[in-house]
């Protein structure tokens, strides 16, 4: 019997009924718009390369969402919704996705076409570009990914072709019926191939840059701001409002709040700790809304562990003890979740799995922990202390100060913390030379497999180091499953008891925004907003 | 004096390359790379992107072509952090920023505190010398980070005059609270350096003399007493001034100028490895520069100083 993908079915009809439908600002008959339509929107770092294929931190990928659109966007809600596509077609064990382009155009007038696609694709793939993100077109399936990025097939080789100027085909290397859901990410952004090639590496410089969002770029300052205008040749361009957005480097939270309350930035993060009372100052524009990240605790699984951790016991132990309900209300104070599980509760079409332990009382857990902790032969005649690292700063500092309090009290475990620079913790997780180590994870795409494809044995970002036959053999299962589902929840489980990971909380982006700002994406868990669908009212 | 300068030159072109030699040691020494982050980068992609930027060379090589590029083509190279731009391209933004609001400063400091030292020490134990030495010791201990939040409270949030941050290619009331906060604490210095060379200055003989002769108190001042008075500031304001145009970096990080400090700061704790060495080099090369400049003045200004 044919392969037959239900939730693949389910996911392309939603978006097929969709086509018609385009997403831009929606202002209201009755609302009144401000004579001035500039966003300010506050961004912690310096703005990188501007270049969607080299996009590696979410703060540039902010800006070059506005410059760039790919084949669909994420909709308010995290759906995707048509960009440059109009339509697309998938065949029956979704494979084969063709897509159908409108008639776009670029900044400088040239129209988008197919080969902008297959262009921007082979290019994130071409070892001489050397991108770090290559390996995300081998993630979504893209076929020959991986070995043109290994230097042994030739760029032609990848998985898109354009059929003529308005069709697109892609080719993938197993069943993906969530492709068109990895479409708004920015490695997948058409480039003007005229333009990169004769401008070279100084194609992005705003005198030569060209792009086929709703804006393009009028000023780059890096460590200062960023500066966009309204692109009179995007395709839907009529219904774009905000004239101008700007982007402000702010290194510090707290001046980015007091900038915010100078009214010199429309929207700016809350400093940590600081949203039960901002909260109660300003309950109109102060938000919390859930976030597609979950912060953990690695655990160190292979031979390099110390032998407590090598203890199913002990990690299961350690891992009960944890007071997830002191730490998000206690200590973050941000309407973050408590996590038992490492998936994001608020993945497309995915179902929580019923976790044991999410179910007990603490009392109980802790009285689950002192047990466990005594079977494997430790307590009061023999502590155990283990390593903790993490990167320095005050938030992950107060968080393992609560957790090691805990373990102190509850089993009698000593922690010796040390923090370091972000760029020393990445290099001692991803080579597991280390005990227990602070971690969070970010999905890339709004599918289940972006978080559980850490659990892989063969996963770069399997930062425990853990090799779970089963578990492999689950995710190479889902890849080709009509409902990968019940497998997903079948690797929680496993992973719940065999604790490589201690899940903590799921993010919350708590941020302060002015009320005159309409049209972000508060439902989108992606954050991933554009500035064409947003406006600014009067005050 | 020619046979000065040629020399001191010939002693800087060493230093630089022992400057070059350790940085890039220690550099390379440091855990972590440009590219460690959140996630991990495959073999795969991390060879090609090792093989981009030349790291797969052996460590000589890399450093001796790295110098070659310096010497022969004035080129720092690329950014491995900033893909799209040269470490040229990140000072030529970064550092007349720098050079604008380190000038200003400079200028404020030197004038602000060479005034208010003479007036102390001209007003030794009235009042106005208390006032001044009072200011002095309060501007001493308030560091930078300090004050600089709290000029954008007085000056952003309740009086609403200035910009809390932000540069606007250098519009002046940007400028005012960067220039402010850096240069309080160098004019406290100064006026102390100042006031202490000044009192003792007035008390030689040679003032006395000339008071002796009837020449009028202001013009003892000026044509005796300011220039012998000034070396110990001048001496001083040479390291001064390479602090101030080479950026601070608290400055940069809390009022978001985007000058050089703060890419200087960056680019170590991202391992941008090309980055931190150009702003390195630009760094001691200025500095080496200032201090020339200085035994300079100091010829000039002192007549017992012969080279």
């Amino acid at each position: 019997m044919k392969l037959r993908n239900v939730l693949g079915v389910a996911i392309a009809a939603a978006l097929l009924s969709s086509t018609a439908m385009t997403y831009a600002a929606d202002v209201p008959a009755d609302a009144k718009l401000a004579a001035e339509q500039v966003f300010k929107y506050r961004v912690l770092d310096n703005i990188r390369a501007l270049d969607p294929q080299l996009v590696e931190d979410v703060d540039t990928a902010y800006v070059t969402n506005q410059l760039f659109e790919g084949l669909y966007n994420a909709g308010p809600d995290g759906e995707p919704v048509p960009g440059v596509a109009e339509s697309y077609t998938a065949n029956d064990d979704f494979t084969v996705f063709t897509f159908k382009l409108r008639d776009a155009k670029w900044s400088n007038g040239d129209p988008v076409t197919a080969q902008d696609f297959v262009f921007g694709w082979q290019r994130a793939v071409d070892p001489a570009l050397a991108s770090t993100y290559a390996y995300f077109v081998g993630l979504v399936n893209i076929a020959n990914a991986d070995d043109i990025v290994a230097g042994k097939k030739p760029l032609t080789d990848l998985g898109v072709k354009a059929i003529d100027d308005k069709t697109l085909e892609v080719t993938l290397r197993a069943s993906t019926p969530w492709f068109p859901r990895t479409l708004a990410h920015g490695t997948l952004f058409p480039v003007n191939q005229k333009v990169v090639t004769e401008k070279g590496a100084d194609w992005t410089k705003p005198e030569n840059i060209v792009g086929n969002g709703a804006y393009v770029l009028a000023e780059n300052s890096p460590g200062e701001r960023v500066v966009l205008k309204r692109n009179p040749n995007y395709w839907n361009n009529d219904k774009t409002v905000i004239e101008e957005v700007q982007f402000l480097t702010i290194n510090d939270e707290n001046q980015g709040l007091t900038r915010w309350r100078a009214g010199e930035v429309d929207q700016t993060d809350v400093p940590a700790g600081q949203y039960p009372a901002l909260e109660a100052e300003m309950p109109d524009q102060v938000y919390s809304v859930p976030q597609f990240c979950t912060y953990y605790l690695s655990v160190n699984m292979t031979d390099s562990a110390p032998d407590a951790l090598k203890d199913k016991g002990v990690r299961q132990a350690l891992n009960l003890a944890i007071d997830r309900d002191i730490i998000v209300n206690a200590v973050l104070q941000g309407g973050q979740q408590p996590a038992y599980s490492f998936t994001n509760p608020n993945t497309a079409g995915f179902t929580m799995p019923t976790i044991a332990a999410a179910g007990m009382t603490q009392e109980e857990r802790d009285a689950k922990a002192k047990e466990l902790f005594a079977a494997a032969g430790y307590g009061p005649d023999k502590p155990l202390t283990l390593d903790y690292i993490y990167n320095t700063s005050e938030a992950h500092k107060a968080i393992i100060v609560a957790v090691s309090q805990m373990w102190k009290e509850k089993l009698g475990v000593n922690i010796n913390m040390s923090d370091m620079e972000f760029a020393v913790l990445s290099d001692r997780r991803h080579t597991q030379d280390y005990e227990l180590a602070r971690n969070a994870w970010c999905g890339d795409y709004n599918e289940a497999s972006t978080f559980v494809s850490l659990y892989d044995s063969k996963s770069e970002q399997n930062d425990s180091g853990w090799s779970n036959p089963e578990v492999d053999k689950l995710l190479a299962d889902a890849k080709l499953a009509a409902d990968p589902g019940p497998m997903y929840e079948q690797i929680e489980q496993i992973a719940a008891e065999e604790v490589p990971i201690m899940p903590i909380y799921f993010y919350a982006k708590v941020f302060l925004q002015k009320p005159t700002v309409k049209g972000w994406p508060y439902d989108n868990v992606e954050q991933t907003w554009y500035a064409k669908d947003m406006y600014i009212t009067a005050e | 004096m020619i046979a000065f300068i040629l020399k001191r030159l010939a002693v800087a072109i060493p230093t630089l390359l022992v400057l070059i030699i350790l940085s890039f040691i220690l550099m390379k020494v440091a855990p972590g790379s440009p590219f460690s982050g959140e996630k991990a980068i495959p073999e795969t992609v991390m060879k090609n992107i090792l093989a981009r930027y030349g790291l797969d060379k052996p460590q000589w090589q890399q450093l001796l072509e790295y110098i070659y590029n310096i010497i022969f083509r004035f080129d720092f190279g690329p950014s491995f952090v900033y893909r799209d731009r040269t470490v040229n391209d990140i000072i030529a933004q970064g550092f007349p920023v720098t050079v604008k609001y380190g000038f200003f400063a400079f200028i404020f400091a030197t004038v602000i505190g060479v005034a208010m030292g003479i007036f102390a020490a001209i007003r030794h134990n009235s009042w106005g010398d208390y006032l001044a030495v009072g200011f002095t010791v309060g501007a001493q201990v308030v560091p930078n980070f300090v004050l600089a939040p709290i000029l954008v409270l007085v000056f952003t949030l309740w009086l609403r005059w200035l910009p809390g941050g932000g540069w606007n290619d250098g519009q002046w009331n940007y400028v005012v609270l960067p220039v402010i906060a850096l240069a309080t604490s160098y004019v406290a210095n100064i006026a102390r350096i100042m006031r202490s060379s000044m009192l003792e200055v007035l008390h030689s003989n040679f003032i006395r003399t000339a008071r002796a002769k009837g020449m009028p108190g202001w013009q003892v001042i000026v044509k005796h007493a300011l220039k012998p008075a000034m070396l110990p500031v001048v001496s001083y304001l040479g390291p001064v001034f390479v602090g101030m145009i080479t950026g601070s970096v608290v400055i940069d990080l809390f009022f978001s100028t985007g000058g050089i400090g703060q890419w200087f700061v960056n680019s170590a704790l991202g391992r941008d490895y090309s980055t931190i060495l150009g702003i390195t080099i630009l760094l001691g090369a200025l500095t080496i520069a200032a201090n020339l400049v200085v035994d300079i003045l100091y010829a000039w200004i002192d007549p017992k100083i012969r080279y």
